[in-house]
């Protein structure tokens, strides 16, 4: 993809500066692109022939009423729609590549909830390095992991049971873990909707900050007016 | 691909030897075993059957037993439940109620006898200065009584836990505070509410669990050989007692006696089924009726008291197996021994080893198996987003609804073809057939309830689904994983006939050690096995508790 692309992922506060040795899961920044995008529900249609391009390092907002079919055209996106209960047509490309047949895992697109979802096993370390891109030393890979921290001002939250933290360093942990796992394309879930007011507006910066730096197509639904005009990109009500 | 196949498997592991054995216990009811040749269907064992002189009276005390025992369990598992669920030390109550639960049967029903019996613990307590009995009365009767009240009383310690730690799993699933507080803020007791208004939104998750407890009460032998009487004795274990008399001529009576106790268990499911219908009419206009008195609240409070002098007694059957073990010299009307001794468990030693080995070995392998089998079968579930519906629920309940001695005996059979009659092999499959409905049954809810989104989220971040497994679910699940685990080692260990059938006298686990010497064998020598018996599923439970709180100690979103 285009070097600029490639100058914006070094840039981020998440990428430890391996992958500019040609790491196979280097952000490439493609644009993702929705064409013709039909889901139904039995005859009901939720979303009608929804034509998106959304450029790396753009963000697009879905709205729409609960029940209008936000979430399912997430579930559509990043590959858990479940096809005996919905109908979907249309293509969904990601740099090029088709999408509709590639397993979830294998999209390389990732996904931010409403809730953090950070796994009550592991430390915030551990949660970091399941997320972190395959490949590289047990050393060489911490060392990313906590480098990453750092620049997210989180130094020395490694060790931290995920369950000890604050709302906010856990929405935090929550956004590095995608980061680093060096995801294509961004689904944002009502990210915002569960963290209290002043939070939210501080959290919304830095996620669109750290986006803008990644250089990520993202998708976002939201019923949140607010998260939309931070956002600043296109709304398309559903 | 292996994972799709696992629901069928799974089914097949426990449903095919069901069916294979009832077809080989119907035939010879029938006339028809070709092993001892007997080739022409014939109605005679069932003529000799109902000639055999006891039978009328055997039928009547399987149906009173059956009765009794299944109603003041769950009559007693409901008000323990209303009373107990508002008291500060709730928890320490399910604690102990599960203490019971994973004890076998047959260990409660030997601790048990230690207390009830004539020479037992609550009259050595009481005498002389009570009774005036300076040694064990002859004229009293309060074990193997005529009319099985001590085996009614034996099964109720053993159903009342079970159906209220049911319950409580039930309430999960019902806002019980906010129909409580609705309730009594129009002016309803907190007991009547409860009746009129928790107790009919828990029922359906609780009739299977009940018609389980139905089938185990009606088809009882492992108590009933400790607790109940023996001239005769309940159908059951007159079908058990003629399957292994060395004349096998009564191989086809049994079968006979064995197909009749499947048929009164299929009536007694469908009488309650009937029961259900008419107490959900009068429970609805009584409830419309309005009535505030609270009438029904002093009933509900002697019940629960009932049912905590049946735990007591239940904890008390556990102490006395462990203070039998250890007695010194114990003299009637002595209430506690002249001294405590390792003596017996010494002497014993040696021939504990091999039927403890087979138990740890049959319930450690049984419980594998079913572990791997449930854990697949919920996540292709979880993997094709389906879920099956009640039907698939009765399928789950069919080795606990249909009376074991109803086709263990066809299993015999089976297994004698097999070449397996006597193996570990056979034992363990034997096992699994019981094991497996236990362990999905506990793993299933908690499997279930764990948020989909973590799946999600691991994917998203580019795991597969393998791993997801590995790495995600099943560490997460940790606890009620092990949990699951305790509770297949607890049936297992528990199980007496399917050992008995399957072992075919060669395998012998502490359990069937156990019944074979409670009549007639020193009180220490049996102690030690009924001990044994609920020891390992006592430490599988503390296992199962203890490893996740060591493994995340330093979790607290899991301790």
């Amino acid at each position: 993809m285009a070097p600029h692309c490639w100058r914006r992922a070094s840039r981020s506060a998440i990428d430890g500066g391996s992958r500019e040795r040609g790491k196979p899961y280097a952000m490439t920044g493609g644009t993702l692109s929705l064409d013709g995008v039909t889901i139904a529900l039995g005859f009901r249609r939720l979303v009608d022939g929804l034509t998106l391009a959304i450029a790396p390092g753009e963000v697009v907002t879905v709205m729409g009423p609960s029940g209008s079919g936000k979430s399912t055209l997430l579930a559509y996106v990043a590959g858990f729609l479940d096809r005996r209960v919905f109908t979907a047509s249309g293509r969904l490309r990601l740099g090029g590549d088709d999408m509709v047949d590639v397993p979830p895992e294998r999209r390389r697109i990732g996904m931010l909830f409403q809730d953090d979802l950070l796994f009550p096993h592991l430390s915030v370390r551990g949660n970091l390095l399941f997320g972190l891109a395959p490949g590289g030393s047990a050393e060489l890979r911490r060392a990313r992991v906590d480098e990453a921290l750092a620049a997210a001002d989180l130094a020395g939250f490694g060790d931290r049971d995920p369950a000890t933290l604050s709302g906010g360093q856990r929405a935090r942990i929550a956004l590095l873990r995608v980061l680093l796992s060096a995801p294509r394309a961004l689904l944002l879930d009502e990210p915002f909707s569960k963290l209290d007011a002043e939070l939210r507006v501080q959290f919304r910066i830095h996620v669109f900050g750290e986006l803008r730096r990644a250089g990520l197509p993202t998708l976002m639904v939201t019923h949140d007016p607010a998260d939309a005009a931070a956002a600043g990109g296109k709304v398309v009500a559903l | 691909m292996i994972i799709r196949l696992l629901p069928a498997l799974t089914l097949g592991a426990f449903l095919l030897p069901i069916v294979v054995g009832l077809a080989g216990t119907l035939a010879p009811a029938f006339g028809v075993l070709p092993a001892i040749g007997a080739v022409e269907p014939s109605l005679a064992p069932w003529r000799t059957l109902l000639d055999w002189p006891g039978f009328a009276t055997s039928l009547r005390l399987t149906l009173t037993v059956g009765a009794l025992a299944s109603c003041a369990a769950l009559a007693a598992a409901v008000a323990l439940v209303i009373v107990a669920s508002r008291w500060r030390r709730y928890g320490r109550l399910q604690s102990l109620l599960t203490a019971l639960l994973a004890s076998p049967h047959a260990a409660i029903a030997l601790g048990f006898a230690f207390i009830i019996a004539p020479s037992g613990w609550i009259v050595r307590i009481i005498s002389p200065e009570l009774t005036g009995w300076e040694r064990p009365p002859t004229g009293l009767v309060t074990l193997r009584d005529p009319y099985g009240l001590a085996l009614v009383a034996g099964l109720a310690i053993k159903e009342i836990p079970y159906l209220a730690i049911m319950l409580v799993s039930a309430l999960g699933q019902v806002p019980v505070e906010a129909l409580l507080q609705n309730a009594r803020a129009m002016g309803y007791s907190r007991t009547t509410a409860w009746l009129k208004l928790v107790l009919p939104q828990a029922w359906p998750q609780i009739r299977l669990p009940f018609y389980a407890v139905v089938a185990y009460s009606f088809s009882v032998v492992d108590q009933a050989l400790v607790l109940g009487p023996g001239t005769p004795p309940p159908l059951a274990v007159l079908a058990t007692r003629w399957f292994s008399d060395y004349d096998v001529a009564l191989y086809l009576p049994a079968a006979a006696a064995a197909i009749l106790q499947l048929g009164v268990v299929a009536a007694a499911i469908f009488a309650c089924f009937l029961v259900e219908r008419l107490i959900a009419r009068a429970g609805r206009s009584w409830a419309e009726g309005g009535g505030r008195s609270g009438a029904a609240d002093p009933l509900v409070a002697v019940v629960a008291g009932l049912a905590l002098v049946a735990g007591a007694l239940g904890l008390a059957s556990l102490a006395a197996l462990v203070l039998w073990s250890v007695a010194g010299p114990w003299s009637f009307p002595d209430a506690w021994p002249v001294s405590l001794t390792l003596d017996a468990w010494r002497s014993s030693l040696g021939s504990i080893a091999a039927p403890l080995e087979a138990t740890v070995i049959a319930a450690a392998v049984a419980t594998a198996i079913a572990l791997v089998l449930c854990i697949g079968c919920l996540e292709n579930e979880a993997r094709r987003a389906r879920r099956p519906g009640l039907p698939t629920m009765w399928i789950i309940y069919v080795p606990l609804l249909v009376p074991q001695i109803a086709f263990l005996f066809g299993v015999q059979v089976a297994l004698v073809r097999l070449d397996l009659d006597g193996s570990g092999a056979g034992v363990i499959w034997t096992h699994l057939i019981f094991v497996l409905p236990y362990v999905f049954l506990s793993l299933s809810d908690p499997w279930r309830a764990l948020d989909p989104r973590y799946a999600r989220s691991a994917a998203s971040l580019g795991a597969s689904p393998a791993r997801i497994l590995l790495t995600v679910k099943l560490p997460i699940l940790l606890r009620p994983i092990l949990v699951a685990a305790a509770i297949g080692v607890a049936v297992s260990v528990g199980l007496y006939l399917p050992t008995v059938f399957a072992g075919a006298g060669r395998i012998s686990t502490v359990t069937t050690e156990a019944l074979t010497l409670a009549t007639g064998a020193d009180r220490r020598i049996v102690s030690i096995h009924g001990f044994l018996q609920a020891a390992v599923p006592l430490l599988a439970y503390g296992a199962a508790l203890l490893a996740p709180r060591l493994a995340f100690r330093h979790r607290r979103g899991l301790a």
